[in-house]
């Protein structure tokens, strides 16, 4: 560990304390924690309804949940797991490294930053009011017309088609934010090729975000006029066409699918490099396939509706497409196994997780490929086959990327390191209790059972797997519990980190932990990639590290006993964008008035409100200046 | 100031260590990225309504559009971007006087426009379309509908910065600036010119 | 205030000019569909009548052939992945 001399406590988190300056906050970081905090949140509930639904089918004819209750559980299940645990998290992290990572003081727009942010916390609670006010969404997380579009007596997947759509807002205000602070704020001498590869991956997720989301916005604004306003684009009886809202939603569907991985196979890429000891294999490759993933993801959609009858046209040419993304894919696991092969690997938890993630995706991936032929597709089609695949991508790749995000950079958001042997426990009863949960729903779909059904009967042969995928769940919800433990007991006393405790390659290495709200003392000047790494070791003739003597003054010789002076203070003269309370405001009224579109005829009420205060919201926020004169 | 390194890219380097950065290609770059998704979002509803343009069940089809009508209304849409780009070209001199009068005339045009639509919404609803006629109504009215209401903020947009204008507020580093609502008023024209043609001018 | 000095930025003259093309371009297009000898070419005309006023509003009031190609660039990756994709969306969904 690359701890210099006796590190003080690390300081609180810049910005003061209090629940007003959290929710005026316009800084990256704490927007980051605000988004990770609250993920982290969803997770639980959302695993809490997935122990409900394990139990339903432990055995056959289950009777723990009426099939009202299961149809509501597994939409929100799968709904709060994709919108509102795993793409937060990734927000989290790209809220909080990519400015610091290519050498940024913030984002481009702050204030817009943290508008998504609150659209997406109040869009999250009212969704979730739901289950309070006449039931939650129960059409499953797609929401196929025309079944979607059915039942009108009650709002529940009005809830559903407004709250995306409100999400979906957020997500594109982040892409913008995003894409416009890459475009144009980065350090001297980042060059495009020169920024890490999760910053890379966040850019592609933005573009994917940003041009996906509309089609699928269009399509849930569709079904919510078929629901509220008599319209018919998706009533078969009147000539419009079901289908219609499948392609609009798997055009958007299937790049979410990449936006939910890319971030994390960005972290994998970052945690391989440090904890091998050797640079990442093949940087261009790794940034070029992950952009070909994100390009050629956006032709593959149809492949979730090879039984729908599109013809052999339409399926032999998104068959082919599918098969295509796995090359770059493959790219990819080589060039992570590249990275590591002939490392010094240190198997610390951030580096078990990055080597779970590439075995568990592996795996995902696999199934992946059967899916991709068409004949295969059509008996796996809404079986427990796809369920499983899925999860061996979402959750033994997504979520074990992002469990290795949070154990690298937990030091840096706390300046404490979290515990090493629960971290061990943590991944192992993880690992254990994932494969025994889903491992098993590969087989129990080949022999037939299908999914989004609240029960089985006896006799089929499914029993044993159920059962079996059932004690996984609760495995998986132990370590869970000990992750949770892990995190508070290490907030509070973890060991000191410093700034730099892995002997990191990227800018983030380079500033305290926590760091400071400025980031940079001094804007860093970059002179090639993994511009830090270098800065400490050069290589001998016979290509051994060797420790370069630390260089005096700049942005990469922070002296940490200065860092709390006020005489001294490095951020006099850098001038912050002011905290301000629009962002949540405007969020406000606009979840309101998206509160109020469910309810309708009452909701009207709601709508003039919610519409009155986002208005409020939006002129305060454009006429008040970015930097307030004190 | 920008800099183009060797390999040639741009890129923004900071004047000041201050981490402040240029807010016009920001902001800029922001608004056309934007566009591009907007782009996406009526490409999804054209998209629509080609799909049902001849499902109209037994209700009235693209025999009920009156060209002549309409064709004054975009005519009216498309001078109106030629105002608002003269207002842009007179701001840039601070004429403020000028500039105020050629964005008052764009939330004029524009508001003709909204005028005008309404007008034939309502003839159309009286000859039998209506939204919950057929798909063939219901794409149509959900089309023009939402790029209307993009006309109307845009007229709020422009009613504002006069209201600005006229207070001596309208400053070109805030978000709310001549040149970003202008990109985003040509943008609302152009959407129109594709409408125009593809859902009325196609069909006929 | 934005952008530095350009080369060849319209002035109010060519605006005006561009939009009389426009007109003329519009009153061509309202009368396409009406001349009977144009039927079998009714359809890429119009298309390409649009496409011509289309750009001419994008580049020159818009500005974007003046501008920096990083504009042009995020701007027509949405306008052509739309063309494309919605096209194997209706391609599929039998609409021709």
């Amino acid at each position: 560990m690359a701890v210099t001399t006796e590190p003080q406590a690390p300081s609180r988190i810049p910005g003061g304390s209090g629940v007003w300056s959290w929710l005026t906050t316009v800084d990256h970081k704490r927007i980051g924690l605000l988004y990770g905090t609250t993920a982290l949140v969803f997770f639980i509930v959302a695993g809490l309804e997935a122990l409900l639904i394990r139990s339903q089918l432990a055995g056959p004819d289950g009777d723990v949940l009426s099939a009202e209750a299961y149809n509501q559980l597994f939409t929100m299940h799968g709904l709060t797991m994709v919108f509102l645990v795993i793409m937060p998290v990734a927000a989290a992290f790209t809220n909080y490294f990519l400015p610091i990572m290519i050498g940024a003081r913030d984002v481009a727009f702050p204030r817009l930053n943290a508008f998504s942010y609150w659209l997406f916390l109040f869009s999250g609670v009212m969704i979730y009011s739901s289950f309070f006010l006449g039931g939650a969404p129960d059409g499953s997380w797609v929401g196929y017309a025309p079944l979607s579009e059915q039942i009108t007596e009650t709002v529940r997947m009005d809830f559903w088609a407004i709250g995306l759509n409100l999400l979906g807002i957020a997500s594109i205000a982040s892409s913008v934010n995003f894409i416009s602070t890459v475009f144009t704020m980065r350090a001297p001498g980042m060059t495009l090729l020169r920024m890490p590869v999760f910053v890379w991956m966040s850019l592609v997720v933005s573009f994917l975000l940003l041009f996906s989301l509309p089609a699928v916005s269009i399509g849930l604004f569709q079904l919510y006029f078929d629901r509220n306003f008599g319209t018919l684009f998706y009533v078969a009886q009147a000539s419009g066409d079901p289908l219609l809202w499948q392609h609009l939603f798997w055009v958007f569907g299937h790049p979410e699918v990449y936006v939910l991985i890319l971030p994390a196979m960005g972290i994998v890429s970052e945690v391989l490099p440090v904890f091998s000891r050797k640079p990442l294999f093949g940087y261009p490759f790794i940034v070029f396939s992950g952009a070909a993933i994100g390009f050629v993801g956006f032709g593959v959609w149809a492949h979730h509706m090879f039984t729908s009858g599109m013809g052999p046209v339409a399926e032999a040419g998104f068959a082919i497409a599918t098969m295509i993304i796995a090359v770059p894919t493959g790219v990819k696991i080589f060039n992570w196994i590249g990275t590591t092969w002939g490392g010094r690997l240190r198997m610390d938890t951030p580096m078990l997780f990055s080597l779970g993630f590439i075995a568990m995706f592996v795996i995902g991936g696999l199934s992946g490929v059967t899916h991709a032929v068409v004949p295969a597709d059509t008996q796996q089609h809404d079986s427990y086959y796809v369920v499983a695949h899925f999860h061996y991508v979402l959750f033994g790749g997504a979520v074990f990327g992002y469990v290795a995000g949070a154990y690298y950079w937990f030091p840096k958001w706390t300046g404490r390191m979290l515990d090493e042997r629960i971290g061990k426990w943590h991944f192992w009863i993880m690992l254990i209790g994932f494969n025994l949960a889903f491992g098993p729903m590969h087989i129990l779909g080949l022999n037939g059972m299908p999914r989004r059904t609240y029960r089985y009967p006896d006799g089929l042969g499914w029993e044993f797997w159920n059962a079996m995928a059932t004690i996984g769940s609760f495995i998986i919800a132990v370590s869970i519990l000990l992750f949770i433990y892990n995190i508070i007991k290490s907030k509070r006393s973890g060991a000191i980190a410093g700034p730099d405790p892995w002997d990191g390659r990227t800018l983030e290495w380079t500033i305290p932990s926590p760091p400071p709200e400025y980031n940079f003392a001094e804007v860093p000047k970059v002179n090639s990639l993994d511009d830090y790494w270098h800065r400490k070791y050069a290589e001998d003739e016979e290509g051994r590290l060797v420790k370069m003597e630390p260089v005096s003054g700049g942005a990469l010789a922070v002296d940490e006993a200065k860092t709390g002076g006020e005489d001294d203070d490095p951020a006099s003269g850098i001038h912050l964008p002011s905290p301000s309370y629009y962002p949540a405001l405007s969020a406000l009224g606009i979840v309101i008035t998206g509160f109020g579109l469910v309810m309708l005829p009452v909701g009207w009420f709601f709508v003039g409100v919610g519409a009155v205060v986002m208005m409020w919201g939006l002129f305060g926020w454009s006429l008040e200046p970015v930097v307030k004169e004190h | 100031m920008t800099a183009v390194d060797a390999a040639g890219e741009f890129r923004k380097v900071n004047d000041d260590d201050t981490g402040e950065h240029d807010v016009g290609p920001v902001r800029k770059t922001a608004m056309w990225v934007f566009l591009g998704s907007e782009a996406i979002f009526f490409g999804a509803m054209i998209a629509t309504f080609l799909l049902y343009r001849n499902t109209t069940n037994d209700g009235p089809g693209s025999e009920i559009f009156d060209i002549p009508f309409t064709s004054a209304s975009s005519f009216v849409l498309l001078m109106s971007s030629l105002t608002m780009v003269l207002g842009h070209h007179a701001y840039e001199r601070r004429d403020m006087r000028q500039t105020r009068i050629w964005l008052s005339a764009t939330a004029l045009l524009g508001a003709t426009f909204l005028a005008g639509q309404i007008f034939e919404f309502t003839e159309f609803i009286h000859e039998g379309l209506k939204a919950s006629t057929s798909p063939f109504g219901s794409a149509f009215y959900m089309l023009t509908s939402i790029h209307g209401a993009h006309v109307a903020i845009g007229v709020t947009l422009l009613l504002a910065m006069v209201i600005l204008a006229f207070q001596g507020r309208l400053f070109p580093d805030r978000g709310l600036n001549v040149e970003l609502v202008g990109l985003y008023w040509h943008f609302v024209d152009i959407v129109w010119i594709v409408i125009f043609t593809v859902v009325y001018l196609l069909q006929v | 205030m934005a952008e530095a000095a350009h080369t060849g930025s319209p002035t109010p003259k060519l605006y005006w000019m561009i939009a009389l093309v426009l007109a003329v371009l519009t009153a061509i297009e309202v009368s396409v569909p009406y001349i009977d000898a144009l039927d079998s070419v009714t359809v890429p005309l119009l298309l390409l009548l649009g496409a011509i006023k289309f750009l001419m509003v994008v580049g020159f009031f818009m500005h974007l052939k003046f501008d920096r190609p990083i504009y042009r660039n995020l701007f027509f990756i949405g306008v052509i992945g739309a063309l494309i994709i919605f096209s194997v969306v209706l391609l599929a969904l039998q609409a021709f």
